[in-house]
């Protein structure tokens, strides 16, 4: 065994630094977010799709989930807060070849957004959509989101949540999209192949992503590190594809249900529904 | 019910008359990027192989990057590249190595 | 007609017509290369909607019909930034839900094209009548500093033609550019020339001329305006509501802030000149002026030849860009004449503003209705009063 094998060796450039923008690494995320692993994982799997990074947009909210559009170098729009899907539904439509990835987070895509992602889902727009669903609004300091669940402690819930937490995976899957998936950040080797069944998906796929959030989440939920949120996922997941997304809602010891819980061939997107209009209203023409 | 890294820890045993040598592969490199850990320790714990720890060094930012566990090589390394995919910093990546010897089919 | 069906259209119906406003407008957006509308129906602006979903699809575009106005706005900015020239319509309930959006339309420097036909407010207020309340929203409505353009067609030919001239201001200064356009003239009939696609320009935004390792996407010319490439260009684009350096990417201090609030709005200021355009009948010699916009235009235009028909030295000025407002004409105006009288469907919107730019060196009298255009006997009696 050499002497060099016993010690990491020692470099100042990743193999996906092409990938990133120059200049902007280190990002602003926590020690212990898991965003930079997420980010890292949505390039690993656009390479193994294998897309022409031309043809990808990125399209991002208001949040700390919405700052990765900013460090990825594709086309990338950090848009206002929630209304990213209706931004991608529209690169969408314009060339159909693009594959547009919208990330964000919970309170970005289900609050002020949910209107969006209901109809998105509703009319299979081809887009994969991304939250990363930390149980909190991090950005603004740790207010309650619509995600949390029943007995969290966030700076606008000080007494404890004592509403019901918002499941997301039913709401996709209820809404009509045709690829639901949920994962939690530890797994990322899972997360990544279903972000690759997602982006070859046509048609509207969602995927969560159980997100760490030491700063604002973790340290008033008794989780002050990311290894202790990520241990804690670890615990309580359970795998379990094709669950009835109903079952699926989180709550503070879990279960956390994750896996793939739905998967539909063939509906027409929201694309495919436009160019037939344009070819019916076309084909009048021809008639005479 | 042991989990899998426990089970793991626990090499198997070859028969004897297999000749290991014939098979063995340049073991994978594991490069770090000192300057980019932030000290989330994920890559240590969650390494399969166990071959990770925390260094007394301490980087620019103050964080303790990771070193490989004295007695531990890249021989050791699974080269699974889970440290690489779930480093949240881009920092630590692994690197297969070409070879004549052994099997390289993926 | 347009709108019954007919077979073989092309994008530009050249010819006469006989139709409406917003039946105007929509055709003047589809002989300019608008090829993607993102709306929602709101009277009495859904005619315009309606006929771009009839048209639309035609010529090869797309009309989407999105859940609200939220989710136009931002629909017609993320197709222009996929090559498509967008454009939305609304009226005053509406316009608020987008303005959050038309800021970051400012921020991103993104061209489009909104219409608001106004119609009585506040709130839910008159949505069948007339009402011209929403001019200072169009300048003051989203949060932040910078300058807008806005037209105003007081007839249906100018509806088509102001329409040609949003889109081409907003792909020239890369900006989201309103017409706003009010209920009457909305749903009113006149006659419409189309001419040929020869006489009808299209402006196109500057295409960057370097490779994508030197690009800069808010670099601007010497115009202020930079070049604009859009997704799928290869030139791994940033754009971001957030205030941005040159890369486009967010650096959050007060430099960039500077540099970049400073320069929209300079975009616009420092063009003005080129931007404005204004009608002057009868101005030269002119004792009182009437300043007035939109449908109201008509009957000041009719109260003044009336007034001349009398011997009295009246004119009118007719604001046709609306913001960026004329200050330097009117103050102008202002030395020449003893009175402005300002006519509008509102409570005093343009007539601040006129005060504003008039500082003091002549009379300026607003007079305001609700709901319902002036007559011209109603201006013509102002105009003697003030002889």
């Amino acid at each position: 065994m050499a002497e060099e094998d016993r010690e990491l060796i020692e470099s100042h450039e990743h193999p996906l630094d092409g990938y990133l923008r120059e200049g902007r690494i280190p990002h602003i995320f926590c020690p212990g977010c898991s965003l930079g692993s997420i980010t890292n994982v949505i390039i690993e799997a656009i390479n193994e799709v294998g897309f022409d990074p031309k043809k990808v947009s990125v399209v991002s909210g208001i949040g700390c989930t919405g700052r990765i559009s900013g460090y990825l170098n594709y086309d990338s729009f950090h848009t206002t807060h929630g209304r990213s899907i209706p931004f991608a539904i529209s690169l969408s439509i314009t060339d159909p070849e693009r594959k547009v990835i919208v990330i964000s987070g919970d309170g970005d895509l289900f609050a002020i957004g949910g209107n969006h992602f209901i109809h998105a889902a509703r009319r299979n727009a081809d887009i994969t959509v991304i939250c990363v669903n930390n149980f909190n609004y991090g950005m603004t300091g740790g207010q309650v989101g619509p995600t949390s669940y029943m007995g969290q402690v966030q700076t606008t819930a000080p007494y404890g949540f004592n509403e019901e937490s918002f499941n997301l995976p039913h709401l996709a899957a209820t809404c009509g999209a045709v690829y639901v998936a949920r994962w939690t950040a530890l797994d990322v080797r899972r997360i990544k192949d279903s972000f690759v069944e997602a982006f070859k998906k046509k048609g509207f796929s969602f995927v969560e992503v159980l997100g760490s959030c030491p700063t604002t989440f973790g340290r008033r939920n008794q989780l002050a590190e990311g290894k202790k949120i990520l241990q804690h996922f670890a615990d309580h997941t359970v795998l379990k594809h094709d669950a009835d997304p109903k079952e699926t809602k989180i709550e503070k010891n879990g279960p956390f249900i994750v896996g793939k819980f739905v998967d539909i061939e063939d509906k027409p997107t929201l694309t495919d529904n436009l160019l037939a209009i344009q070819r019916i209203s076309q084909a009048s023409d021809k008639k005479s | 019910m042991k989990s899998s890294l426990e089970r793991r820890r626990k090499k198997p045993e070859w028969p004897a008359f297999t000749n290991l040598d014939e098979y063995k592969t340049t073991p994978s490199q594991v490069y770090i990027i000192k300057e980019r850990c932030k000290e989330c320790e994920w890559c240590i714990i969650y390494c399969p192989e166990q071959i990770l720890e925390k260094s007394d060094e301490i980087n620019v930012k103050g964080y303790h990057h990771p070193k490989l566990i004295d007695g531990k090589s890249f021989e050791d390394c699974a080269e699974c590249h889970f440290c690489e995919l779930i480093c949240p910093e881009f920092a630590i990546y692994v690197v297969k190595q070409d070879d004549e010897r052994g099997n390289n089919d993926e | 007609m347009m709108s019954d069906g007919n077979l073989d259209l092309p994008e530009i119906l050249t010819g006469e017509h006989f139709t409406t406003g917003n039946h105007a407008t929509a055709e003047g957006a589809l002989a300019v290369g608008c090829k993607f509308f993102g709306g929602y129906p709101i009277t009495p602006s859904s005619e315009i909607a309606e006929h771009m979903a009839l048209r639309l699809p035609r010529v090869n575009g797309h009309f989407v019909q999105f859940e609200d106005e939220l989710a136009s706005i931002i629909g017609i900015l993320g197709a222009r930034w996929g090559g498509y020239k967008s454009m939305t319509a609304t009226s005053g309930p509406g316009y608020s839900l987008m303005v959050e959006n038309i800021g970051l339309g400012m921020m991103t420097e993104t061209p489009c094209v909104i219409i608001n036909v106004q119609r009585g407010g506040p709130s839910t207020g008159l949505p069948t009548l007339v009402g011209q309340q929403d001019i200072m929203q169009t300048k003051w409505g989203s949060h932040g500093d910078f300058e807008p353009i806005v037209l105003c067609p007081s007839n249906v030919q100018e509806c088509f033609e102001l329409a040609v001239q949003a889109f081409n201001y907003a792909e020239q200064y890369r900006l989201p550019v309103t017409i706003l356009m009010d209920e009457i003239l909305g749903h009113m009939s006149e006659k419409l020339i189309i001419p040929d696609k020869s006489k009808i320009k299209r402006v196109n935004t500057k295409k960057p001329n370097v490779p994508p390792e030197e690009y800069l996407p808010y670099k601007p010319d010497k115009d202020l305006v930079p070049p604009m490439a859009i997704a799928g260009d290869g030139y791994n684009i940033m754009v971001t509501g957030l205030t941005h350096d040159e890369r486009g990417y967010p650096v959050l201090n007060v430099e960039t802030q500077e540099k970049l609030v400073r320069r929209i709005n300079d975009k616009i200021r420092k063009n003005k000149d080129k931007i404005i355009i204004l009608e002057e009948y009868m101005l030269d010699d002119a004792e009182i002026a009437v300043l007035s916009f939109g449908s109201v235009a008509r009957a000041a235009k009719g109260a003044v030849n009336r007034a001349r028909e009398k011997g009295i030295k009246a004119g009118l000025l007719r604001l046709v860009t609306i913001w960026p407002f004329p200050d330097e004409r009117i103050e102008a105006l202002a030395n020449q004449v003893k009175t402005i009288l300002v006519p509008e469907i509102n409570y005093g919107q343009i007539t601040r503003e006129v005060e504003r730019t008039t500082h003091g060196k002549t009379n300026v009298k607003g007079l305001f209705k609700m709901g319902i255009m002036h007559n011209p006997q109603e201006i013509l009696s102002e105009i003697e009063k003030c002889v």
